[in-house]
């Protein structure tokens, strides 16, 4: 006779539902969790049914088990700077490299309008920015995601042959993933900004930036990413509104390497100050590192783990490991959050940027519990809440990275792997820290905050996935 | 004068019961007539329509808003009860110290907090409980089903599923249950003991439990089947599961097992299994007069009889005489008084006093009748209501957690110059209200010295947060006579209503 688990062990409950079932039972020494129930997926009984057929599922356990080990097993490592064509296959001419989601011209947002009429003046497509603008609107340009090319870009994302990208190479699995070089705040062409001065910092980070961060990584055999970020986590960064920390220990790293890489000392400390002055300059290494953490997982049948997050200023599209390179896409959401003084709601742009790949592997808004600071600025209150943001995030995730550990959680890993199956069932949707752009071209910055992704995309990829296994 | 104002709320789901209570503080608050949060589903909708509260934006609302309606004598008062609910509604929140409260929301993260749980305890509404029970089982849970509105083919669904897994599904509608001396849900504080109960899980489990315990006994788990376990549909799926996790459990000498007359078939499967156990047994099938049983059980017609049998025979209640309280308590009434009026809150309860009046030939009738009762409510004579019937706790509490319709029946049942003895149980224990017996004595206190007689039982121990001596105490210095099980309370009032 097998003796019940419920009669042979002590008690120990998982309350749903009545609050006053948990308290007589955690008043009487039971150990309880009295759960937050909602009804899931909104309470839509479609989708309920389909969540239930795919709870548990060996075949998406298994395959999800798999994402995680890819996720956690990525090693990526900052290796190069070199120019997109040359590192890009298939990056030709008249072809710019966007943030998010596909889209055409006619649906572009006013500042990747502006950023793209930039950069066909940068790349000499047009004598100047009116003359670029028929041309973009004539559909002799080519516009392409970067995330197409295995690349990914802040804000805009603007990405043409000349601009030099860092390379990032996870060793784990071989692959390589890309990211343009910050520019810096103020009037900069991932805003939208387009003028004399943004190109012409643009050329400086070609001619003078790139090559000795490219030769110093060089000389340095590649600079390792996991233990940095680690430490910057430690230090108060969640690596999307904040890299103030993997900013400095970037820095601090590469002096050497840069010293010995560029002979000219006015070169040198040029380089020194930009990167110094640019609190957010790690924020693009972090991309280019999401995107090599990621990629791995892309394509793994039957896992229900999404591998890429975007937007592109009109639409929110996400990428899930059993359906590839498919697009499921939303409209994007307005970010809510603080703004500079001057301005308000009203200027701002809708959410933009392939940023949210931090996101996808654990970092930015699922990482907030590390940046209290952050908390404050982009409205969500207090340290308190902060650790509520990353704690909700454990509830659509299926692991957590301990090799990225947040002290305020007593050095919990952060959560990774996002599972569609758990973002519909809780309707929570993933929690994105982002800046928020002026709806207008070339103004740049008015404020941070925070996103949610649209959950329509997550409905729509659970449907797909499930249709991949027979299941829909 | 009156208006009627509502406000929604898009996409707001809290606990029925917790809007329940804060429609109750805001229906008193002054200038309100009445007033309802609810959920807008379309029965909540056609519920609050029909109630008069309902403008144009109350009906427009969804499935998954909350619908804050007001009848108020004027609009400031109106305003002033929003003003309240958005406060109360919002006091969880304010409430919140750090992060450390935020509650999970999934199972995997709860287990992920807990470690190995045994048990999930399922209260959400009737149509996701299915699916939540499902997913515990999928994780190697039990399950407690206190929802009801679960079909029969969920309900067999996930007790074959569990059997599957060895593990047990209590309900669907299991509001009781004992484990390792632990009660959940609505339940008794009762010593451990040798004694283990399978029951549908109403108050029938909670009545043997206690009686066991005032009889000296402890009770070792007591398992809840649901109210259709024993049906052809189901099969006593869970009562056979139970039966098997009690049999390997060393703590568990004699078995008590309580249910209506289940059906044909699967009594049999049931006693044959009983006759197959090593342990010995008390049979309860309430209802049934006699029941053929293996030679390892015995028959017991009553709650009251099946208490006392697993204590070896005197039960809590031995030695009540009632011969001399019901010729006392007839001096009192004038002699046109001739009707029993149950009121109860436990069904179980109110079957079991229906079948003391079938054994003594008295004809009666009920809202929830045994075989035997009358098919329609005559203008006079014996009647059992039971007001924890569906029909009655529609958009309404429990009368176990709040009194009100309860106590309403008893004042009304006071009035009547037919009846002889109002008849009443009392429960308490953990999830039931404060203080039911000082709101029953506040109501007879209410209705005069040429009142009928008014007999209780009090279902509890001394161990529960209410202390059954002192609701006894309350009832009794409000005249009220406290019989010491149900079953006695029915034959006391019997026997009141028959002398003359």
């Amino acid at each position: 006779m097998i003796a019940n688990s419920l009669l042979s062990a002590p008690l120990k409950v998982v309350n749903m539902g009545l609050e006053s079932f948990a308290r007589d039972l955690a008043a009487a020494g039971v150990p309880v969790i009295d759960m937050d129930w909602q009804p899931p997926a909104r309470g839509d009984a479609g989708r309920a049914a389909l969540l239930a057929r795919l709870d548990r599922l060996p075949r998406i356990e298994a395959a999800n088990a798999a994402a995680l080990e890819r996720f956690l097993k990525a090693d990526p490592v900052l290796v190069d700077v070199r120019p997109a064509g040359e590192v890009l296959p298939g990056l030709g001419d008249r072809m710019i490299l966007h943030a998010g989601p596909p889209i055409e011209w006619a649906q572009m947002c006013g500042p990747l309008r502006g950023a793209i009429q930039g950069a066909i003046v940068l790349e000499g497509w047009a004598a100047d920015l009116e003359a670029a603008e028929k041309l973009a609107a004539s559909g002799a340009i080519r516009f392409e995601p970067n995330h197409h090319f295995g690349a990914v870009g802040p804000m805009t994302g603007m990405i043409t042959r000349s601009m030099p990208v860092m390379v990032v190479e996870n060793r784990a699995f071989g692959n390589r993933a890309h990211c343009t070089l910050n520019e810096g705040l103020g009037k900069v062409m991932r805003f939208g900004g387009n003028d004399a001065e943004v190109l012409t910092r643009l050329r400086w980070l070609a001619s003078d930036l790139a090559p000795a961060l490219g030769a110093a990584l060089k000389l340095s055999g590649g600079l390792p990413l996991k233990g940095l970020v680690a430490r910057g986590l430690a230090m108060g960064d969640e690596m999307h509104q904040r890299n103030v920390a993997c900013s400095s220990l970037f820095v601090r790293t590469m002096a050497p390497w840069l010293a010995r890489a560029v002979a000219d000392p006015a070169k040198l400390s040029g380089v020194f100050e930009f990167i110094g002055a640019n609190d957010q300059f790690f924020l693009n290494v972090a991309m280019a590192m999401g995107k090599s953490i990621a990629d791995p997982a892309r394509g793994l049948a039957d896992s229900t783990i999404v591998t890429a997050m975007c937007r592109n200023g009109t639409d929110f599209g996400i990428r899930v490991a059993a359906t590839g390179d498919r697009w499921f896409v939303a409209p994007v959401e307005q970010p809510t959050g603080l703004y500079f003084p001057g301005y308000t709601a009203a200027d701002a742009n809708p959410d933009i940027g392939d940023s949210t790949i931090v996101e996808t592997v654990g970092l930015g808004g699922f990482a907030m519990a590390a940046s209290p600071a952050v908390a404050g600025f982009v409205g969500a209150g207090t340290a308190a809440d902060a650790l509520d943001y990353t704690r909700a995030m454990y509830d659509i995730t299926v692991g957590r990275n301990p090799d990225w550990t947040i002290p305020g959680l007593d050095f919990a890993g952060v959560p990774v792997c996002i599972d569609v199956r758990k973002v519909v069932e809780t309707g929570i949707a993933p929690t994105i820290n982002t800046g928020i752009a002026h709806r207008k071209p070339g103004i740049g910055q008015v404020g941070a905050g925070t996103v949610r992704a649209p959950l329509r995309c997550f409905e729509d990829a659970l449907v797909a996935v499930a249709a991949t296994m027979g299941l829909a | 004068m009156s208006v009627v104002a509502n406000r929604i709320r898009k996409d707001f789901y809290l606990d029925s019961v917790a809007l329940m209570r804060l429609s109750q503080a805001i229906s008193a608050m002054p200038g309100v007539l009445s007033a309802a949060l609810m959920i807008g589903t379309p029965s909540n909708v056609r519920i609050m329509d029909d109630a008069g509260l309902l403008d144009a934006a109350g009906r427009s609302a969804g499935p998954n808003d909350l619908i804050l309606a007001v009848k108020a004598g004027d609009m400031a008062s109106a305003e002033a009860a929003f003003a309240e609910a958005d406060e109360m509604l919002a006091r969880p929140a304010a409430a919140k110290r750090g992060g450390a409260e935020r509650r999970p929301r999934t199972l995997d993260a709860a287990l992920a907090g807990l470690g190995a749980a045994n048990l999930a305890l399922i209260s959400v509404p009737g149509a996701f409980a299915a699916a939540e029970a499902r997913k515990a089982l999928a994780r190697g849970l039990n399950a407690m089903i206190f929802s009801d509105n679960v079909s029969y083919e969920d309900e067999r669904a996930l007790k074959l599923e569990a059997r599957e897994r060895g593990l047990l599904v209590m309900g669907p509608d299991c509001g009781t249950a004992l484990v390792g001396g632990t009660p959940l849900a609505f339940a008794n504080q009762v010593p451990s003991g040798d004694i283990g109960i399978i029951a549908a899980a109403g108050t029938g489990l909670q009545e043997v439990a206690c009686l066991i315990a005032r009889g000296g006994g402890g009770v070792s788990h007591g398992i809840g089947t649901g109210g259709r376990d024993l049906s052809e549909k189901i099969g006593g799926l869970t009562a056979l599961a139970a039966l098997d996790a009690l049999d390997a459990d060393a703590a568990t000498r004699h078995i008590v097992l309580v249910s209506k007359p289940p059906a044909r078939s699967v009594a049999e499967t049931v006693l044959a299994r009983v006759a197959r156990s090593p342990k010995s047994f008390t049979v309860c099938f309430l209802g049934a007069d006699d029941a053929a049983m293996p030679p390892n059980a015995r028959f017991a017609p009553t709650l009251a009889a099946a208490a006392a049998d697993a204590l070896g025979g005197r039960g809590a209640d031995a030695g009540y005489d009632i011969a001399a309280r019901a010729t006392e308590a007839r001096e009192q009434l004038a002699p046109a008084r001739r009707w029993v009026r149950g009121v109860y809150s436990g069904g179980t309860l109110c079957a079991e006093a229906q079948l003391v009046m079938r054994r003594a030939g008295e004809p009666f009738w009920s809202n929830v009748p045994v075989a035997g009762a009358l098919d329609a409510r005559p203008a006079s004579g014996h009647s059992f209501v039971d007001y924890g019937a569906d029909e009655y706790t529609l958009g309404r509490p429990h009368p176990m957690i709040d009194p009100t319709v309860r106590d309403a029946a008893m004042a009304q049942a006071l009035e009547d110059s037919g009846t002889a003895v109002v008849l009443i149980d009392i429960v308490i224990g953990n999830g039931a209200h404060a203080d039911p017996a000082g709101a029953a004595a506040r109501v007879v206190g209410g209705a005069g010295s040429s009142r009928p007689a008014v007999v209780a039982c009090v279902v509890g121990t001394d161990l529960d947060p209410q202390h059954r001596a002192g609701q006894v105490r309350k009832l009794e210095q409000a005249g009220i006579l406290v019989a010491p099980s149900n079953a006695r309370a029915a034959e006391l009032a019997l026997a009141i209503s028959r002398l003359r």
